[in-house]
């Protein structure tokens, strides 16, 4: 997949957010970089991987990067790391405690907030570790800026012996735009130094730090206040000034064009002597964050009057289209479309949710599991999300990666008296298994949970894109690497070698059986299912299908797979013999899709499906 | 040319070469010397869901997103996507859109209705939309994979810039590394052009 290629010369260049911090990041002379994947921040890593002279990995989960990352740092080599907002939620805990060691070789940590949730399960504010952690953060607004400030930030992270945090969102990552690409410099390690005072954060050593993380804190607040990254950017219009940051400066320039803006670059520890002094040369402050009202809250703190939250929505983007109605109300002026812009109505139309893929081998899972009565399913997160939309709805919980283990042993231990004959299964991918739910299946083993565990081992890292994992031994490069063998971990996790089976999720009557027999033993079970994502190069095609309209009854059955090559071409009414009244579904299949799992096939009782030539 | 930014909208579904579309676009107003932005909402593109992808450029594209009202040009490259998208078009701004039509499983098992004329509707809506079935063309020349070519062949010649641009981002794609591709695309985006010109458009 990904192979070191030659890197362009320093120019000009076309490059989304991600794109410009990776190159950065070479250019920075940084030897060691770590992540575990996950939108939208991936294409960090995904293009470092691209660069010689680099280490740099897929990381089993962001703490693990995050530490990995730690120790190069103590080696003395420049080091990154880059995770999804929720990603630093599993690695907080080392950043908490690598706020007092600080950093020895510099060290840029990248978060990249889902703002507008285009595809996570919640939305959080990354620049809450700054203040929790008290570590500088730096908010870059476009592609140039992603490039320059990852720069100067291990500048800035030497220089004053700190982790630098990196905020990007959506809306940076996945933007092109031109960049300037200055050279590369070199940084040699500079070697691992015994230092126990400073490296074994035991009690006594860690509480002698904190002198040292209190005074670090206002020298960076002098430099915000000096920094030419918080800046005053001209505008005539003094009835109402902008603080903004990240791409929420983008859009008040363009919305409001003749209004003044602080732009905070270096946005913690905040300069609070500059925002004062920008306050008093507007008639008003509007505070343009996404997504808390943070910097809102310490203005306020800080005895300097601002509006925030009060006019702008708590949550999703503030683009131009959200801002202009908020502050047309807040100036008192009539909210009058733009002449150049008349909203026009939206036409209806249906909605069109994301898909499995055809031939995905979750697809049997689900139609299975919608098949079996009394069963809750703890869910995880993956493309087997999905399982909890049409046509399958058979997916209970999804919570964090790797919950589904956990949340499964307390639907177990909490259930009900009505309860009591319920089958508990969890699902959850190979991925999100190694990053988190190896300790939860452990807690199952430990506490003799009566649950069944469905892990779909599908070789990769499905849902963000394909990247490689320790699952299917091969590493960020392609190259080989070990490959974990799942039935031995879960063995050696406490599951007895009997209550494990390996299943092809192709084959419905056998993944059935198993199913049934294991959800009727009172033990914790393992099936673990084979076959790899129809995305990545270990799967093969087979002999594509058809429909032989002839056969076709209508019943419908091979719709229930939910495999997007199945469409239906007209539907009709029939009265069985019984009176009842049942809805037909004639269908025929996309051949060009198909690749021949051969899923609807055993659920067509009229052998109606056929091989297409 | 003036400090007017062009705001082009590119929509489809998952697979379709949405994005594509889009960095070729963008290609082109480098190559024009302009300052150029692309944002596209595609987190779940591999999963047939929506793209959209944004391409503003001009002197000096701050935002990378087109507001609802403000795209001169809507490329669609799936009937009821360019029908999703249309308010996004400036009153007087042109759909041009491809007639394919994509039914995601919420329409097959009959959750939702599949639109009976899309084009229709969107033209009834007070839109300048132009509609050809651009999977036919792309079949007769060597693929469906040249639709890509042959959709941004019919908008070549509503940009601010010759169609010529345009037509050599395209080819720059294949040149030195397929160059049995050069031929085939040239003859896809020449045809797109005229299924543009034939839709009514200059
Ligand atoms: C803490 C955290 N990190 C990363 C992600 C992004 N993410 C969502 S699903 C997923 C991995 C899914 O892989 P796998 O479990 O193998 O299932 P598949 O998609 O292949 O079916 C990742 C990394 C996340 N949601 N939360």
């Amino acid at each position: 997949m990904n192979a070191v290629s030659k890197v362009p010369a320093p120019g000009r260049m076309f490059l989304s957010g991600n794109e410009a911090v990776a190159r950065a990041v070479w250019d920075s002379g940084v030897r060691v970089a770590a992540a575990y994947p996950g939108t939208p921040a991936s294409e960090m890593l995904e293009n470092l991987g691209r660069y010689p002279d680099i280490y740099a990995e897929w990381s089993v989960n962001e703490k693990v990067s995050l530490e990995v990352v730690i120790g190069a740092s103590m080696a003395g080599s420049r080091a990154f790391s880059a995770m999804k907002h929720v990603g630093m939620n599993v690695a907080s805990d080392a950043l908490m405690t690598l706020t007092l060691t600080g950093a020895k070789g510099g060290m840029v940590i990248a978060i990249a907030d889902d703002v507008g949730f285009s595809s996570s399960q919640n939305e959080q504010d990354s620049r809450y570790w700054g203040r929790f952690g008290h570590l500088p953060i730096l908010e870059p607004a476009d592609s140039q800026e992603a490039y320059d400030m990852t720069r100067f930030g291990y500048a800035l992270s030497e220089e004053y012996q700190v982790p630098v945090i990196l905020r990007m969102t959506t809306r940076i990552c996945h933007v092109k735009a031109m960049v300037t690409v200055g050279e590369r410099e070199e940084h040699p390690s500079t070697g691992f130094e015994k230092d126990p005072a400073r490296w074994v954060m035991v009690p006594g050593h860690a509480k002698t730090r904190l002198p040292m993380q209190f005074a670090r804190e206002n020298a960076l607040r002098a430099l915000a206040e000096k920094s030419d990254l918080n800046r005053v950017e001209g505008g005539s219009d003094r009835r109402l000034g902008f603080v903004a940051s990240g791409p929420a400066t983008m859009h008040v320039r363009e919305a409001f064009p003749n209004a003044p803006v602080l732009k905070l670059g270096l946005s913690c520890p905040a300069p609070m002597e500059k925002i004062r002094a920008f306050a008093a040369q507007v008639d008003r402050l509007l505070v343009v964050e996404e997504t808390e009202p943070l910097l809102e809250t310490e203005i306020k703190a800080a005895g300097i009057a601002a509006h925030g939250k009060d006019v702008l929505p708590r949550s999703g983007e503030l683009s131009p289209k959200v801002l202009r109605p908020a502050v047309a109300k807040l100036l008192g002026e009539p909210i009058a479309p733009s002449a150049e812009a008349p909203q026009r109505p939206a036409l209806e139309v249906f909605p069109r949710p994301p898909t499995m893929c055809v031939a995905c081998p979750h697809l049997g899972i689900y139609y299975t599991l919608h098949q079996m009565r009394n069963v809750t399913v703890s869910g995880d997160i993956g493309c087997y999300t999905l399982g909890a939309g049409h046509p399958w709805n058979a997916l209970d919980s999804t919570i964090a990666m790797g919950a589904s283990m956990g949340i499964a042993l307390g639907l177990d231990k909490g259930r009900s008296e009505g309860d009591a004959n319920k089958k508990i299964v969890a699902v959850i991918g190979d991925s999100t298994f190694l990053h988190n739910g190896m300790t939860g299946l452990l807690e199952i083993t430990y506490h003799k949970g009566n649950v069944t565990v469905l892990l779909l081992d599908n070789r990769t890292t499905g849902m963000t894109g394909g990247q490689n994992t320790a699952a299917n031994g091969r590493d960020l490069l392609g190259n080989p690497a070990p490959r974990v063998d799942f039935p031995k971990l879960v063995e050696a996790l406490g599951v007895k070698p009997e209550r494990i089976r390996v299943v092809d999720p192709y084959e419905l009557p056998t993944l059935f059986k198993a199913l049934r027999e294991e959800t009727k033993i009172e033990e914790p079970s393992v099936i673990i299912t084979n076959r790899p994502c129809v995305l990545i190069d270990e799967y093969e095609k087979r002999q594509p299908l058809k429909v032989d309209e002839e056969k076709c009854n209508g019943c419908g059955n091979c719709v229930d797979v939910g495999c997007p090559a199945i469409l239906v071409t007209r539907r009709a009414k029939e009265i069985k013999p019984s009176g009842k009244e049942v809805d037909l579904s004639f269908v025929r299949i996309e051949t060009v899709a198909c690749t021949g799992c051969n899923l609807c096939v055993q659920t067509c009782g009229q052998d109606a499906i056929v091989p297409a030539n | 040319m003036s400090d007017k930014i062009t705001n082009i909208l590119v929509v489809g579904t998952g697979g379709q070469g949405v994005m594509t579309a889009a960095e070729i676009l963008s290609q082109a107003a480098i190559a024009q010397g302009l300052d150029v932005k692309k944002t596209e909402v595609a987190g779940m593109a591999q999963r047939g869901g929506v793209v959209s992808s944004h391409v503003r450029f001009g002197k000096q594209v701050l935002s990378p997103e087109i507001m609802p009202g403000e795209a001169d040009i809507l490329v669609g490259f799936e009937a009821a996507e360019a029908m999703r998208w249309c308010h996004f078009l400036r009153p007087g701004g042109v759909a041009m859109m491809n007639t394919l039509r994509l039914t995601p499983p919420v329409v097959s098992i009959g959750m939702y209705p599949y639109p009976d004329d899309p084009a229709a509707e969107i033209r009834a809506a007070g839109v300048r939309v132009y509609d050809f079935d651009a999977g036919a063309i792309a079949r007769d020349l060597g693929g469906l994979n040249l639709v890509n070519t042959v959709m941004l062949g019919a908008i070549a010649d509503l940009l601010p810039f010759p169609a010529a641009v345009l037509e050599e981002s395209v080819l720059q794609r294949f040149r030195g590394r397929k160059e049995e591709w050069v031929g085939i695309n040239k003859r896809a985006f020449d045809a797109g052009r005229q299924a543009g010109r034939a839709a009514g458009l200059k």
